[in-house]
């Protein structure tokens, strides 16, 4: 069943569409990060009771974001192919699928942002706002700064989950080891490359979980 | 160029008018703070005592628009903080400090950066932070702690760090909500000494809320009690303390001084029983030892105590009186003329 032999021959495949993994989940997890971190600090500030509050704004930003989150990731895939060929030219590729895993990732970490900073104790945001200061040097030396150490904990959480998906995207040619493992491990019945596939998959996410909480404890100063 | 105005300056440092704070809730309308108006003078220490709920907290929040008030006005060195908003208000802020009882410090962040913050929030050049900021270390007495982060700190010292926040920037108010509630006897006092001593050399207006009597006596020089969400009485502390009106003052005052006497002691009790007060000038002893010598009465003590507020003193004695009915009278009469306060809590049996 186990076939060494034949793994070293897929070697090249195998290192290929890791790469394709890492290449997937790094692009995404950056676009989560600039645009999910401000859409999280947006959702929370802008609530009710808080220095930026404004219903219009949360409703909308809140209804979509719940929007994106409620549809099935293999759908979005589908449906946004329109807009992976906008975006990147063609839909297949690592490229393509960095779109549908970006736009299912930035929801997902705003709404952990957002729920990272209701930990803040209300107190110290209203000791910083009684000291004059401004919502830009709030959020920027209070919202943040309190709230990094859980907000790292949310970025190995999204990061583990960009994994996963990033498998799923292997179904539409997304490439990667997940597009690796549906290509042989399943439509060939190649359980040596499933094996080795799934094995690397849970390294990696047990490397992203120990890494991510060894920062948050690192940072915290509590 | 500096511009010298020749303004006059109100003596009045906050004035508050007709203040209402009204909560709504799903079964009820709950007014927080009802009808208050209150003015503070410019260098005092005002103390606000209420238990909890009295609204005595969404009073000192309005302060500083920490809640807005549903209805009435703030002036804080002549400034009507309720017109304010965005940058005006955030200015006015500056000039009015506070701390608070859970200390409020940024946990991530250092001693340093918790007082620069307040600093980069008026916008002082960085290079400019640095000595102020371990200036306002220095008065706190906390010089060796820069580098820490707070919960490396004792809470009498995140209090102390709390206090360096709030006045990095020169502010004309100190507002203190319930400041030395977390904390031991010991530290709270130090802090009050502090807080005092802030009073005096930098001439700041302290505002503080409290369910602890003792922190007014301590320091305050006026003050106001709050009883669902009136004020209900105010005035000099001395004068609150040695003539009580409202029922809620009474409570509040036995908290520091109390002259309960056992039921069993009461019962062995024949003669008169009065409460004495003798206020700062009048020397008691002698008022005493000459009305058991003018009158043919016998006095014994039952309780008493010689309470110091604002460096004044204030005496307040239980004693029973025995002798005839007309002598008693008589030396009660005396005392009065004395300017002593007596007040017959029981004729005799």
């Amino acid at each position: 069943m186990f076939d060494l032999s034949h793994i070293m021959e897929l070697m090249p495949d195998i290192t290929k569409a890791f790469g394709e993994t890492l290449y997937m989940i790094g692009i995404s997890l950056t676009i989560a990060l600039i645009i999910g971190l401000p859409l999280g600090v947006l959702l929370f500030t802008t609530d009710k009771g808080l220095f930026l509050e404004n219903r219009a704004i949360n409703s909308v930003v809140g209804f979509f974001v719940n929007i994106i989150r409620s549809i099935p990731f293999i759908i979005l895939l589908v449906a946004l192919i329109p807009l992976t060929k906008l975006i990147v030219g063609n839909t297949i590729g690592p490229a393509a699928a960095s779109v549908s895993l970006s736009v299912a990732a930035i929801p997902f970490f705003a709404r952990i942002v957002e729920t990272s900073m209701r930990e803040i104790d209300k107190g110290v945001i209203e000791a910083a706002i009684s000291t004059g200061a401004s919502p830009w040097m709030i959020i920027w030396n209070v919202l943040l700064p309190e709230s990094k150490s859980s907000i790292i904990q949310g970025l190995t959480l999204t990061l583990i989950n960009l994994v996963a998906y990033s498998a799923m995207a292997g179904f539409v040619g997304g490439g990667g080891i997940g597009d690796l493992a549906i290509r042989f491990g399943y439509y060939r019945y190649d359980d040596s490359i499933m094996l080795v596939t799934v094995a690397i998959l849970i390294v990696l996410v047990q490397l992203i979980q120990f890494g991510g909480d060894r920062i948050s404890k690192m940072i915290d100063k509590r | 160029m500096i511009i010298y105005l020749n303004v006059e300056r109100s003596e009045k440092m906050i004035q508050i008018q007709h203040l209402s704070k009204v909560y709504q809730t799903k079964e009820k309308v709950v007014k927080g703070v009802d009808d208050v108006s209150l003015d503070i003078e410019t260098g005092e220490i005002f103390g606000i005592v209420g238990y909890s709920g009295a609204g005595k907290s969404s009073l000192i929040r309005c302060l500083n628009l920490l809640e807005t008030p549903t209805s009435g006005t703030i002036l804080i060195d002549d400034v009507n903080l309720t017109k304010l908003s965005g940058v005006k208000l955030r200015q006015a802020r500056l000039k009015i400090g506070m701390i608070f009882q859970h200390f409020y410090l940024i946990s991530q962040k250092t001693i340093f950066e918790n007082i620069a913050f307040a600093l980069q929030a008026a916008k002082m050049p960085s290079n400019k932070i640095e000595t102020r900021v371990m200036e306002l270390l220095e008065m706190v007495g906390l010089s060796e702690k820069r580098d820490v982060y707070p919960a490396q700190l004792s809470g009498g010292q995140k209090q102390r760090v709390g206090i360096a926040r709030a006045l990095a920037n020169n502010p004309s108010v100190l507002l203190c909500d319930e400041a030395t509630s977390a904390l031991d006897p010991n530290t709270t006092m130090s802090i009050l000494r502090l807080l005092k001593k802030i009073n005096k050399e930098l001439n700041i207006t302290i505002v503080l809320i409290t369910h602890e009597m003792n922190v007014v006596k301590e320091i305050c020089d006026r003050m106001a009690i709050m009883q669902d969400g009136k004020v209900i009485e105010e005035g000099q502390v001395y004068d609150i303390f040695s003539n009580p009106v409202q029922p809620l003052t009474k409570e509040f005052i036995s908290s520091v001084v109390s002259y309960e006497i056992p039921d069993t002691v009461m019962s062995t009790l024949a003669g008169t029983l009065v409460k004495i007060t003798f206020k700062g000038e009048v020397a008691m002893e002698g008022v005493i030892s000459d009305t058991m010598q003018k009158y043919r009465v016998k006095g014994n003590f039952l309780h008493g105590s010689i309470e110091y507020i604002q460096e004044r003193a204030l005496g307040i004695f239980l004693m029973e009186l025995q002798g005839e009915c007309d002598e008693v009278e008589q030396a009660i009469a005396y005392i009065l003329e004395q300017n002593a306060q007596v007040e017959v809590i029981r004729q005799h049996v």
